[in-house]
């Protein structure tokens, strides 16, 4: 069997989001809404010098995602790496980090939350990186982020 | 002062250690019968989504003795939600027919909701277990009455910690003030880590104690809460824990005799009877302390009160 020569596409335009430990590459494709519009490449359980779990890798073709979009990820996975694609090239390696604000993406776990009983609009603040953890403004309860807590992306 | 006019009052997360000297400041001036008629002209609809006799009757009062009009509902069977009416709308017509809006309501986050939408102030009576900022004031209030200050007082908290969103708050308002808290509860009542957490990050240290006893015999306030049957789940837990505290003249004197008791009521069995003859105890002036602290919070948010 001959070996392939790429895993996963290059593209010409776009975002690549690598390092994401395996298997969050679905879930960051939902926080951040993605999936409705253009080319989306998804590679799942690569391996990696940096993350023994192995790596995942979503490219989304013709589209650079913002600063805010991108520090989304770092919700659910701080390790991620953004690399800026123009013309065949990396225009930009980008770090991320955690959002001091997070609205309409998170869901308070509260079952009495005015989020969830009286349909107000999910929103959180940043209380401590470690974790991490963040305090709904609603029912003012902190809550250690986890993936399931994610819904699906809203667009302003 | 100008800047409490027009403003929500929804938590003490959103209080400065100003804002809290303010509210103080102007229930003293209203106590002294220095603002009289401060609401006239004014109608505050005060709504209440959750039963509630105290607070209540202690917002109508601040409201009629300060020149006010006031209407509303005191259960939710009276209001439009019972005919499916959503509250984002309730509250949106509302806004439209008072200058002030009084909010209690079982679900966590409702008064901060109802300030988005309203365009009047709203004040949070109480929203489910999460804050109660006006009971919290008028404790403020009856210890800078009782002692001059509230700088560096010596707080023990006993009863009901974990659940009770009254001693949450009071602590998150003593640590504005350098407060040396001692906690008493029994172990599972205990105060949650994340409000422990929260002193600890702002450098206030705090004790725990299962008794009383141990609290020492120089607390300046001791603050007591009732088991709170409602919030547990589980009767088998709720009677475990029911009956643990009950507090006597002995206890009083054990306390070296000058600590003054307070407790935001209603009562069950945890205070007996008799120490409610003893100067230390002075529940029921904090209870009446309620209407000129909502006197005043009125006065502020409506502009009635410089």
């Amino acid at each position: 069997m001959t070996e392939r020569t790429y895993k996963v596409y290059s593209i010409t335009n776009g975002t690549v989001i690598d390092h994401i430990p395996t298997p969050l590459a679905l879930k960051v494709v939902r926080i951040l809404g993605l999936g409705q519009e253009g080319i989306l490449t998804i590679g799942m359980g690569f391996t990696s010098k940096r993350l023994p779990g192995g790596k995942d890798i979503v490219k989304i073709e013709n589209r650079v995602l913002s600063r805010s979009e991108t520090d989304m990820i770092a919700l659910i996975a701080p390790e991620a790496t953004i690399n800026i694609i123009k013309d065949g090239a990396v225009l930009e390696k980008r770090r991320i980090s955690l959002p001091e604000g997070v609205t309409g993406i998170l869901r308070c776990p509260n079952p009495n939350c005015a989020t969830q009983q009286l349909g107000a609009r999910p929103d959180f603040r940043l209380v401590d990186p470690v974790g991490p953890v963040y305090r709904c403004r609603f029912c003012e309860r902190a809550t250690k982020v986890d993936a399931d807590l994610l819904m699906h992306a809203t667009r302003d | 002062m100008g800047s409490f006019k027009g403003r929500h009052i929804i938590s003490l997360r959103d209080m400065s250690v100003d804002d809290l000297g303010t509210i103080v400041e102007a229930t003293a001036r209203v106590k002294s019968g220095g603002a009289a008629d401060m609401l006239r002209g004014s109608t505050v609809a005060v709504m209440f989504f959750e039963p509630s006799t105290r607070t209540r009757l202690s917002f109508e009062s601040a409201i009629l003795q300060s020149g006010g009009r006031v209407f509303g509902f005191a259960s939710p069977g009276a209001s439009s939600q019972s005919k499916g009416e959503s509250f984002a709308d309730t509250i949106r017509t509302v806004t439209g027919y008072c200058d002030a809006m009084v909010i209690r309501h079982p679900v966590e986050g409702a008064a901060r909701l109802a300030s988005e939408l309203a365009t009047v102030p709203v004040i949070n009576a109480g929203d489910g277990a999460n804050q109660h900022p006006t009971q919290t004031f008028l404790d403020l209030f009856t210890m800078e009455e009782e002692f001059g200050r509230l700088d560096g007082l010596k707080i023990g908290m006993m009863g009901d910690l974990k659940y009770g969103r009254t001693v949450h708050s009071l602590a998150m308002a003593m640590a504005h003030f350098g407060a040396r808290m001692t906690f008493i509860s029994p172990p599972n009542l205990r105060m949650p880590d994340s409000a422990k957490a929260e002193l600890l990050a702002r450098g206030i240290g705090f004790t725990e104690v299962q008794q009383p006893e141990e609290a020492g015999v120089d607390l300046d306030v001791l603050y007591i809460t009732r088991i709170q049957k409602e919030r547990f789940g589980d009767p088998q837990e709720y009677e475990s824990v029911a009956h643990c505290y009950r507090l006597t003249c002995e206890t009083v004197r054990a306390l070296g005799g000058s600590v003054r008791i307070m407790h935001p009521l209603p009562r069950v069995d945890e205070i007996a009877e008799e120490v409610d003859t003893l100067p230390n105890a002075i529940y029921f002036r904090q209870a009446h302390n309620g209407v000129p602290t909502r006197q005043a919070l009125l006065g502020l948010v409506t502009g009635g009160l410089e």
